[in-house]
């Protein structure tokens, strides 16, 4: 049965008197993979974090799993993989296994100990991210693509119902990008995870995501790929270039 | 006159007991506040516990209890100017340490200057610490020690990454609120063992040292914990036995075994 995961009604969000989002309405359901592009600035990674509570909007309703955003608890049903952490410290001493422990934090009572039940997820995501060699390296010691995947990690330890990720390919090399879109991939059908993924890689996101919803300031398409490549009206809107992009590889 | 002879003296048991507690507070607090980029808040709240003393006096009262609640009425002040007010960090701790000086010296001044206890306060007087002293800075130093080890996980996850840590559930406004009171009440805590003049140094510098050869989160709380107690008891007897004050001699030798760790970081990473 297919469950209402995201829920957004004519949101808006405005900083310093402008603008930000406004006008956005759409819905999200268990088994949905939904790549969200558009420009730069247009809003993508601030709708993200409406969505999750972390700013508030100035109009509309955001509802997680029913729940208003702002009342939300049960956070162990959310992955959140944040654009590439611009603020990591480079020498903060944590490890991977310590790391990736952190995504658990939502589904533990205080005093938050980890159990065996914790220590055997982390081993399984360890192993699904073949990661398991570096678990006690500094993440400052790693490269891009590792720290991608150990945040990667973190978001997914919890076997959550919705992942929500930004930008997750930009540290990616072509080889380690396509295995990861192959993951993405294989967790929305084989555990009917709803997926959103904000990516400037127009070009891929045919290929795997299921529906496109194209953000510029306000929600210019929301719709499955097949309706966004057939539409004359989308022609026009974004002009065939920009449109050919998107569709070219989704065959 | 050896250790042992030191070691049977009254004071220096209390001196070393209270010094030990609060030395494990620091550091463990410490670790937190320098990945925070939050070091200087030490400096700022000691800077407050300068007028909050300076209070005390003039009312006659326990510097130790008169002390606690301002500081964490600062601290508060503090997170506040940056939460709610948009002023950067360090400028709100600027602002929250200098009207903490200004407010001890015009209180000194109406009081009728400064006198030995005040200069007690400001550069430590661990030797002089009183039994009741060593109860409270036990007690509370345990109780602090207990909230951040209970904390522990969420604590480092607003550390690491605070928008993450808000998804998985830490309510970070409520917990950083947390963190200012036990800073708040770690600085007040240690304002006998090394001085509000040194306080951010037992804050900051086992942190730093801990830093060059930690190999995971957990490690760089045991090695800090480590380097502070062995400063301060080591610091204590040094200042004894040489007649050398106390305060400044715990901070130099957190400073040579600082200096220790940059060059054990350096010949590990030429090895």
């Amino acid at each position: 049965m297919s469950i209402e995961v995201i829920s957004v009604k004519n949101l808006r969000f405005r900083y310093n008197s402008l603008d930000v989002l406004s006008e956005i309405s759409f819905s999200l359901k268990t088994g949905d993979y939904i790549g969200l592009v558009g420009p730069n600035g247009s809003g993508k990674t601030t709708l993200l974090k409406v969505i999750l509570g972390l700013v508030r909007p100035d109009e509309g309703e955001v509802r997680l799993f029913g729940q208003n955003s702002t009342d939300f608890t049960q956070w162990q049903k959310i992955g959140y993989l944040p654009q590439k952490p611009a603020a990591l410290n480079p020498h903060f001493p944590v490890t991977v296994g310590e790391i990736i422990a952190l995504g658990l934090l939502s589904r533990k009572k205080y005093p938050r100990h980890m159990n065996r039940s914790d220590e055997a997820a982390i081993s399984s995501v360890l192993d699904l991210l073949d990661i398991r060699d570096i678990r006690d390296r500094l993440i400052g010691e790693l490269s891009g693509g590792q720290q991608q995947r150990v945040f990667l990690a973190r978001a997914i330890v919890n076997d959550p119902d919705l992942l929500i990720l930004d930008e997750p390919s930009t540290a990616l090399d072509p080889e380690t990008r396509e295995r990861f879109f192959a993951l993405m991939g294989s967790l929305n059908k084989e555990k009917n995870m709803a997926i959103i993924i904000v990516t400037h890689d127009t070009g891929n996101i045919g290929r795997f995501a299921s529906k496109l919803l194209y953000l510029d300031k306000k929600l210019l398409f929301f719709g499955s790929f097949e309706d966004f490549c057939g539409s004359t009206e989308i022609t026009r809107l974004f002009g065939e270039f920009s449109q050919h992009v998107i569709c070219h590889r989704h065959d | 006159m050896d250790i042992t002879e030191f070691l049977k003296y009254g004071f220096v048991q209390r001196a070393l007991i209270a010094g030990s507690f609060i030395a494990l507070l620091c550091s463990t607090l410490g670790v937190f506040l320098v990945l925070r980029r939050l070091s200087l808040i030490g400096d700022g709240l000691a800077h407050a516990t300068f007028g909050s003393v300076a209070v005390a006096m003039l009312f006659k009262m326990s510097p130790l209890y008169v002390s606690i609640p301002i500081v964490m009425i600062c601290a508060v002040g503090i997170l506040r100017l940056t939460e709610k007010f948009r002023v950067y960090g360090d400028a709100a701790i600027g602002v929250v340490s200098s009207l903490g000086i200004a407010a001890g010296v015009m209180i000194s001044s109406v009081a009728g200057g400064f006198n030995v206890d005040l200069f007690s306060y400001l550069f430590g007087s661990i030797l002089s610490i009183s039994l009741t002293e060593v109860y409270i800075s036990v007690g509370l130093s345990a109780v602090v020690l207990f909230v951040l080890s209970f904390f522990y996980h969420d604590l480092l996850s607003i550390t690491f990454d605070e928008e993450a840590s808000k998804v998985s559930g830490v309510k970070t406004e409520w917990m950083n609120t947390l963190f200012v009171l036990l800073t708040a009440l770690t600085v007040v805590l240690s304002m006998k063992v090394v001085g509000i003049m040194l306080i951010s140094a037992l804050l900051i510098l086992p942190a730093v040292t801990a830093l060059q050869v930690s190999k995971s989160f957990r490690s760089t709380i045991a090695i800090a914990a480590l380097v502070s107690v062995v400063s301060v008891i080591s610091g204590t007897l040094i200042s004894f036995s040489l007649d050398l004050p106390t305060g400044a001699s715990i901070v130099i030798v957190n400073f040579v075994l600082f200096s220790m760790g940059l060059l054990y970081k350096r010949a590990a990473g030429s090895a």
